[in-house]
């Protein structure tokens, strides 16, 4: 396939070279003079220097054919909407994906109808919340479109809910279990499952009602 | 009625001088509290330091409350991100967008942002001038 990838830092470099390997057609973009030269000696005709934000640069990096997927990869969030909708509006690029920098600009993206998105800080945030076991609820999916998320709770001894069946929960509006893992094995969550001390669950829940399902699962 | 203005170089501080001068409610925001002497000494809106990207920055300057908002930074993709998050996020119907590159004001402006780019203006202002000169005419040369 062929890609567009604007912005030749640690990422677009990186990102670029395992796409050639892989045995793809690439341009990569990139704006700055002394990272432009270095990244000449690697990918010589593959990267042009230009701002990806410029129309004509795009287009003499081939973006009228178009591409099968352009990349916004450079370090300002700014610039990968920019270059996100100019790719996927003007020119009819089937996949458009993006990265986000400070993840405080999520919300301008997602605004944007910007998507798929990366967020190497939100990734990491992610893991860290999985592996320190003191955050009791993980968050494993978030689905963007729909306004949903998937998170992990283990249940203790001291829960409130241990004992309990399903239906008897008062669980927050917007918010279903989905699944009980007990023993390394799964079972969907029905209303007659009982919950017990040790089980890990998985619960589907708007954005935002962590807080409620935690006080009801956990009581804190 | 109420203006915000965001980014407070030379363009945005006489945009909200004039705008204060005709009566309007001005709030100024720029990332840069030394940005606050262009509106002189005497400046009677309010001034909220910090950057245009921040909806919390935004809202402080009051732009649930606004009735236009000038977006006047230096940079053109800050400009269209933010004129963007103006109109569709808040619902500001008047939103006025600097957009140095003719290109992407062009894109932009068909997708629905008022777009004003300065570049294109003087563009047609010098062709113009150029035109307007008294030339006598020279005889072609063989």
């Amino acid at each position: 396939m062929y890609v567009i990838v604007a912005g030749g830092g640690k990422v677009g470099a990186n990102v670029a070279r395992s796409l050639l390997r892989l045995g793809n057609e690439v341009t990569l973009i990139e704006q700055r003079r002394d990272h432009f030269e270095r990244l000449e000696e690697e990918f010589e005709h593959q990267v042009q220097r230009g701002d990806a934000t410029e129309l004509f640069v795009l287009e003499r990096a081939g973006i009228t054919r178009p591409p099968d997927i352009v990349l916004a990869l450079t370090g300002d969030d700014e610039d990968n909407m920019v270059i996100a909708q100019i790719a996927k509006e003007k020119y009819g690029v089937p996949k458009v994906i993006a990265r986000v920098n400070d993840p405080r600009n999520q919300a301008h993206f997602d605004l944007l109808g910007i998507s798929p998105t990366i967020c190497a800080t939100s990734g990491i945030m992610a893991l860290v919340e999985h592996e320190v076991p003191e955050h009791e609820l993980i968050h494993l999916l978030e689905l963007r479109k729909e306004n949903l998320e998937i998170v992990e709770v283990q249940i203790d001894r001291n829960s409130p809910v241990a004992g309990k069946r399903v239906e008897g929960l008062k669980l927050p509006e917007g918010a279903r279990l989905i699944s009980v893992m007990r023993e390394g094995k799964a079972e969907i969550a029905v209303g007659s499952t009982t919950l017990e001390a040790g089980d890990q669950v998985l619960a589907i829940l708007e954005p935002g009602k962590e807080d409620e399902l935690r006080r009801v699962l956990l009581k804190r | 009625m109420k203006a915000l203005i965001i980014g407070c170089g030379r363009v945005g501080s006489s945009i909200a001088l004039v705008l204060l001068s005709e009566g309007w409610e001005v709030a100024v925001v720029d990332e840069n509290v030394d940005a606050l002497s262009r509106l002189g000494s005497n400046w009677a809106g309010s001034f909220v330091v910090g950057h245009g990207m921040d909806a919390d920055v935004l809202r402080e300057a009051g732009i649930e409350e606004a009735d236009a908002v000038v977006v006047s930074t230096d940079g053109d993709n800050t400009n269209i991100v933010i004129g963007q998050v103006a109109q569709k996020r808040f619902g500001i119907d008047c939103v006025v967008v600097r957009i140095l590159d003719p290109a992407r004001a062009d894109f932009y402006r068909a997708r629905g942002l008022r777009t004003v780019c300065p570049t294109k203006t003087a563009i047609d202002t010098l062709t113009e001038a150029v035109r307007a000169c008294d030339i006598p005419r020279q005889e072609a040369t063989v």
